[in-house]
């Protein structure tokens, strides 16, 4: 029997990384994964191996990503853990870099008025009693923040709301919310609403958050997250 | 070049039917010519308020379907040379009416007047579709109150999307010692929060209810508080920079003074 070695195993502490060869065709490598990982007798008393998959510079739809899980998880006691690969579809950048990108509005966003953007938003402006702004990423308001504030609206707890005077009627971060007091009370300069170890939204001084949130510094924190 | 003026709020009774026949009267006194416009099709009252509700044949829903020409329908006020009144409909359906309909009107007004003013019905559906459709500039009116306020920034909001000249603001109904009280929203915090131009304050002032129902609009008494109110932001649209009458700027300094000492922190 030949020896292709479209698949190589390598044995990690945290499971195996199933290294897949990106020259050969789609159902050579399905074949041989099917072959090799047969091959190998597993310890019955062994507990799950997690199994991560590297595909190098190869694509793989959604319906192939679901026939490799599925192929491994036929296998006794593996679980695919993470598929990785080196390359991602246009589209997939684009969205990446729209999630990643901070969008500067100049504006007063009025009563009745939703503004909802995809990645970090920066307004320039008010956001008054009955506004809305609505991102995916961070909000930054440098203006006052009267009305209501989302960030991280799609999920993303680390997402945080900083305004020039707060002043919310409601702060809102992925799917916590905390509202003002319903007493009359004043504003806030310069500070940052963010989600605490306890999982509620506190607001603080900005350097304060800053220190919780290193990630807000520079580039890399897209990449991170991507 | 004539101008059409569109008076609103949001919200209902805080003084857009009162500013209009006292802007209109008071722009007729500076001798321009003027035509009132009432498109609160259903609940009209401009034309009580300028006691010319006896002198109805035709409306604007008349004009607009072509029941008779435009000219049959206006009612001249006989105290001036050039005040006239184009009257609502009290009993048609608001969608009788369009925007189409008011920019043809229009356009036929301002070859005979300087100054249409439109008394905009309460709301953001048809009825202030209609009102703005053919205006050039726009005049919010709130109160200071919370709600008052809030509708005129929904308002503002709607206006900046049409192609209008930024809006102006004329706060209505003030009474001093609320606001010294900090009962009621001073005109500094309104203004931070609609960032538009201020056009004018008024007063609160018993003897505008007095007038309006005498059919005689408040701004044809020389000497009341509102009376000069309203003769001043009349001077103001006419391009004159006049400054906030005394008990205005009382109200100016004491905001002024407020942050000087630093309430907010
Ligand atoms: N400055 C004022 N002082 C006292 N009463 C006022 C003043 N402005 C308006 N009003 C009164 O408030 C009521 C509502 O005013 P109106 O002009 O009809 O409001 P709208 O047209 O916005 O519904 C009327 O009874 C009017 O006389
Ligand atoms: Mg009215």
């Amino acid at each position: 029997m030949i020896k292709n070695q479209y698949v190589t195993i390598k044995g990690t502490r945290d499971g195996l990384t199933l290294n897949l060869d990106d020259t050969c065709s789609f159902q050579q490598l399905l074949n041989e994964l099917d072959k090799t990982l047969s091959q190998d007798d597993i310890d019955v008393e062994q507990s799950m191996i997690t199994v991560k998959v590297k595909l190098g510079n190869r694509y793989l739809h959604s319906d192939q990503e679901e026939q490799l899980r599925t192929l491994i998880r036929q296998k006794n006691k593996l679980v695919v853990q993470d598929i990785e690969s080196n390359v991602i579809t246009k589209e997939q950048a684009m969205r990446w870099k729209e999630e990643s990108d901070m969008r500067i509005i100049t504006k007063t966003v009025r009563s009745g008025q939703v503004i909802e953007i995809t990645g970090d938003l920066l307004l320039i402006g008010d956001v008054n009693p009955g506004g809305t702004v609505k991102a995916t990423g961070n909000i930054f308001v440098m203006g006052n923040l009267r009305g209501i504030a989302h960030a991280g609206y799609k999920g993303n707890q680390d997402a945080v709301i900083m305004a020039s005077y707060m002043h919310p009627v409601q702060l809102r971060i992925a799917t916590l919310y905390s509202r003002s007091p319903d007493y009359e009370s004043d504003g806030v300069y310069m500070e940052c609403g963010y989600v605490d170890q306890s999982g509620k939204i506190i607001i603080d001084r900005l350097q304060v958050v800053a220190k919780k949130r290193p990630e807000l510094n520079g580039f890399e924190r897209s990449v991170l997250n991507g | 070049m004539a101008e059409a003026i569109v008076i609103t709020s949001g919200k209902g009774g805080v003084g857009k039917t009162t500013t209009t026949a006292n802007l209109g009267t008071s722009l007729a006194l500076l001798d321009k010519k003027v035509c009132l416009m009432d498109t609160d099709i259903g609940l009209r009252n401009l034309d009580v308020v300028m006691g010319l509700e006896n002198r109805i044949i035709f409306d604007i829903i008349d004009v607009a379907k072509g029941k008779c020409k435009l000219k049959q329908a206006l009612i001249k006020d006989k105290r001036f040379d050039y005040l006239y009144l184009l009257p609502a409909a009290q009993t048609s359906d608001k969608n009788d009416l369009s925007p189409e309909a008011m920019i043809e009107m229009i356009s036929e007004l301002k070859k005979e007047f300087d100054y249409i003013i439109i008394d905009c019905p309460a709301g953001i559906e048809q009825g202030y579709k209609n009102a703005v459709a053919g205006a050039d500039q726009a005049i919010v009116v709130t109160t200071p109150e919370k709600s008052s306020v809030r509708d005129a920034d929904r308002i503002i909001g709607l206006l900046e999307q049409e192609e209008l000249e930024p809006a102006k603001l004329v706060i209505n109904r003030i009474r001093n010692h609320m606001m010294k009280n900090g009962d009621m929203l001073t005109i500094d915090e309104i203004i931070q929060i609609l960032s538009i131009d201020l056009l004018g304050i008024v007063a609160d002032d018993d003897e505008v209810i007095k007038a309006s129902n005498h059919g005689e609009p408040i701004a044809f008494q020389p000497n009341t508080k509102a009376s000069i109110s309203y003769r001043n932001i009349a001077r103001r649209i006419l391009g004159e920079s006049v400054p906030l009458q005394s008990f205005e700027e009382e109200q100016g300094m004491l905001t002024k003074m407020k942050k000087f000492f630093g309430m907010r922190n």
